[in-house]
């Protein structure tokens, strides 16, 4: 069987790994970084993601999409609380939140695409083979609609997604694989923008998932959003500007508030600088991580009613949790592992890391769909409660939360009107009551023989797969004939659109990858004329003048190709700048080394 | 598809079947291998072309689960079972089988875990085999216990007084204490009906280990079994009531 992949779709952070004689390893970009930002970027020349997209966020903040995570499967009322901290414009269409960039319209899943097409060209170049099956990962509280769009943005990247696994169980997984432990563990998974918990029991090689809970709107971008808030607030009191009119510094802002944040972790105080717009200066101020702590709390309280809810579905307490596992690059703030301590009454294991774990795990989820490996099997759980409407807006369930999946539900159904012909059915998703409080997933209409009142009778039976997704299938029962159901989607793409967009992701595959090489090679010709310009001002005293001629002439030769078409010659450019450069490198590393150990005794150094 | 229209038929087994009921005759018929048409002899693949085979739609969960109608049950004895028989069917096993094949272990899956859902939890296992053993589809009604009408009526009239009141107030703390004593005496209540329960299940394991086929024993099962109904729709009555007492005045 072909190779599959391990996916972690990130809000933040994408990573794709692959299994190499029975330990899961994440493939590396050629400068060896694991994570791809989970950003997509429209420039003149295309669009890039990533790292090279990174950059535009605050060159070109409009046609940069980020997060674009916390948009799968949603319609647009679903995110109205945070649409003004989105510098590009969001629509609806169809039930489906459209971006717009530039000329064009994309729906999340198309976005996501880009990214996971990203990591497939990635992970082709290293393993130097085609890569088209993968296991992608999603939070464990994700429902239908959000499973679906994931799914739809796999098909649109090229690839086959043999499975949709939660993040929470794939962190088990390679958890457990590493760790061989028996007993009752409790994933914590803070990342971006996501958090889930889940409960589960190894034993022998079975996950079995106990309960799961969580929230798809909690990450690290709402602890980045109070101190943004704080920030807008001071410098509209001390400086009487509102920045958050200003779409390129507002993104400077949040990008400073998520690095003072990340500084915070580690360090006691850190000093915040933002410019300000219009040539006003800068906005300096100090911050200490108890400040941070006292904006963050309120966010950090609410990760732990999941938790508790979560314990107490799965019919334990705190104590009976033999170890927690931490999950998620939110997880490294002190404030949030000192209160996850406190609620389990033991401190969380930390030893993998945290970024890495999830796509490690999605690589083992996939190495045993592959028959690689029997000795382990996940039986994890459907996250909300399925049902469907029945009379007065009240939901009825069929499969509760927490039930291990595959899950299956029968219902019979009749006719109340004779020669009747049709019965519509309203599918839902939520602990509620009420229909409207509950989640919408999808209608469809039973086809019916037109007989009298209550004599049709049709089973339909509704069964949630290994990924958590829902299939429906009806059959009559007088007849034993199945009938095929077109279930309309409320949140989510229909077939024929999702057709579309593959077709149209692989003509414009081939100009993509074009407009990306040049984009790429663009920047990184960028960093090493600033950097050999550097070293040229440092240290050009310590080579010769005719080097020294010899590297500003390739200096030159690279910025002329640099704003030209063809990546080829600004990488063979880089080469000759590289080449020449190499001996003031060399000299200036020595220089440097030397001047560092100067006034330090011998004993020191040795 | 090229394959032969396949036979699949495990379903869920929500509405158990009697033992006097026509279908169960049809299991043998269907003991024939969907793939290479030989007699399946094997107990979940036929032995001829290692396929595996729908669990059939007849099967009740205790066959399903290789116990007999006992409902003394060793949970990990149970959660063995369940774990072995999840690694048989789970679909992550089949992904590089063919798609019929693929078919058979999602629903074979999604049966198993009902089962062992259904089975693992005491009050279940014996609704379910209420159940299966008087034939009856309906779910079990929930009434209150005779003795307890007059204290529910009054009990429901201090909630509605309590919800309606100022919680703060003297009034409202005086009411919440008569709740919260009330719950005590009901879950108190809801224990004894438990144990008496326990009784039961002993009595009904008893009566099947023995085997007779005399009058007595029936009767005996009889009444085994019309205690049983009674007091499980007794006791979730009561559960719901604490349930909704306790989110009250949580
Ligand atoms: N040292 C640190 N201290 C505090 N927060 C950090 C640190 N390092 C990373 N983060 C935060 O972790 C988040 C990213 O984590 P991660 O990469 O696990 O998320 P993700 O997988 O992309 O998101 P999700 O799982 O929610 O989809 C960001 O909000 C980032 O600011
Ligand atoms: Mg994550």
């Amino acid at each position: 069987m072909a190779r599959i992949v391990g996916i972690d779709l990130g809000t933040t952070n994408s990573l794709v790994a692959y299994m190499n004689e029975g330990q899961p390893c994440i493939v590396p970009d050629r400068n060896g970084r694991t994570m791809v930002p989970s950003v997509v970027a429209l420039t003149d020349n295309g669009l890039i993601v990533g790292d090279s997209a990174k950059k535009y966020l605050t060159r070109n903040p409009e046609r940069t999409v980020y997060s674009v995570k916390r948009f799968m499967g949603r319609g647009l009322s679903d995110v109205q609380s945070e649409l003004a901290y989105f510098p590009y414009s969001l629509t609806e269409t169809g039930g489906v939140i459209r971006i717009r960039l530039g000329q064009k319209s994309y729906s999340p899943p198309q976005i996501s695409a880009m990214i996971l097409k990203e990591l497939k060209l990635r992970a082709e170049a290293y393993l130097s083979e085609s890569i088209t099956k993968a296991v992608i990962t999603v939070p464990a509280y994700f429902n239908d609609s959000q499973r679906q769009a994931t799914k739809d943005a796999g098909l649109i990247a090229g690839l086959e997604v043999l499975r949709i696994i939660n993040e929470p169980t794939a962190a088990s997984l390679a958890y457990g694989l590493q760790k061989n432990t028996q007993g009752t563990i409790a994933v914590y998974d803070f990342g971006g923008g996501t958090l889930d918990i889940s409960i589960l029991k190894l034993k022998d090689g079975i996950f079995e998932v106990l309960a799961t809970n969580g929230d798809t709107h909690l990450g690290g971008d709402d602890v980045d959003r109070v101190l943004v808030d704080l920030f807008i607030a001071e410098i509209r009191e001390r400086e009487g500007i509102d920045i958050s009119g200003y779409p390129d510094h507002m993104q400077a802002v949040r990008l400073e508030a998520e690095r003072a944040k990340i500084r915070l972790s580690d360090e006691l105080k850190t000093e915040i600088a933002i410019e300000l717009p219009e040539d006003k200066g800068r906005f300096t101020r100090e911050l200490t991580r108890d400040q941070l702590e006292s904006l963050a709390t309120s966010v950090i309280e609410r990760t732990l009613t999941p938790c508790r809810m979560a314990i107490k579905d799965a019919g334990l307490t705190p104590k009976d949790i033999d170890e927690v596992v931490l999950v998620g690059g939110s997880t490294r703030m002190p404030l949030v592992r000192q209160r996850v301590e406190a609620l389990f009454g033991k401190p969380p294991h930390c030893h993998l890391n945290p970024d890495e774990v999830v796509a490690l795990g999605a690589a083992v989820q996939a190495d045993i769909l592959s028959g690689g490996t029997t000795d382990m099997l996940l039986l994890d759980v459907t996250p909300l409660s399925l049902g469907i409407e029945t009379m007065g807006g009240v939901m009825s369930s069929l499969i509760r939360r927490n039930t291990t999946i595959p899950a299956s539900a029968k219902e019979m159904f009749t006719t109340y009107v004779d020669g009747q012909t049709g019965v519509d059915i309203h599918i839902l998703q939520g602990e509620r009551e009420l229909v409207k409080d509950n989640r919408s997933l999808a209608r469809f209409r039973l086809k019916v023989p037109p007989l009298p009142a209550g004599v049709p009778r049709i089973e339909v039976t509704f069964l949630i797969d290994a990924n958590g997704i829902l299939n429906v299938t009806a059959t009559d029962m007088r007849t034993a004939q199945s009938q095929s159901i077109e279930v309309k989607p409320s949140y989510g793409l229909s077939d024929t659109e999702v057709e579309r967009m593959i077709e149209d992701s692989f003509k414009f595959a081939a100009e993509d990858i074009g407009a990306r090489k040049l984009i790429e090679a663009r920047l990184d010709a960028e960093s090493l004329i600033k950097a050999t310009d550097r070293s040229l001002a440092e240290a050009g005293h310590l080579v010769g003048p005719e080097e020294a001629d010899a590297i500003r002439a390739a200096l030159s030769q690279l910025s002329t190709v640099k704003d030209g078409t063809d990546p080829h010659a600004i990488r063979a450019r880089m080469v000759e700048l590289e080449q020449a450069a190499k001996h003031l490198n060399t000299v200036m590393l020595d220089d440097s080394l030397k001047k560092g150990l100067q006034g330090k005794k011998i004993s020191e150094v040795s | 598809m090229a394959h032969a229209p396949c036979p699949f038929l495990l379903m869920d087994n929500n509405q158990p079947l009697s033992h006097s009921d026509p279908r169960r005759q049809l299991r043998m018929a269907r003991s024939m291998c969907w793939h290479c048409q030989s007699e399946v002899t094997g107990e979940y693949f036929c032995e001829r072309c290692v396929k595996v085979q729908p669990v059939s739609k007849d099967t009740d969960y205790f066959t399903c689960l290789g116990f007999p109608r006992r409902l003394a049950l060793d949970p990990k004895q149970l959660e063995a079972k369940f774990y072995e028989l999840s690694r048989t069917f789970h679909p992550d096993f089949y992904q590089t089988k063919s798609t019929n094949e693929q078919t058979i272990s999602l629903s074979n899956a999604a049966v198993l875990n009902t089962a062992y859902r259904t089975l693992r939890d005491p009050i279940q296992r014996a609704e379910y085999l209420l159940a299966l053993e008087t034939g009856s589809v309906k779910d079990i009604r929930t009434s209150p216990p005779a003795d307890l009408f007059e204290e529910i009526l009054e009990l429901q009239d201090t909630l509605e007084e309590y919800r309606a009141s100022d919680r703060g107030s003297d009034q409202g703390h005086r009411l919440r204490a008569t709740l919260q004593t009330e719950q005590e005496a009901l879950e108190r209540r809801k224990g004894e009906m438990e144990s008496q329960l326990r009784r039961l299940f002993a009595d009904w394991d008893k009566l099947q280990d023995t085997g007779e086929a005399t009058s007595q024993a029936r009767a005996e099962r009889d009444r085994i079994l019309k205690q049983m109904r009674a007091l499980l729709s007794h006791r979730t009555y009561v559960n719901n009531i604490v349930n909704d007492l306790a989110a009250t005045i949580a």
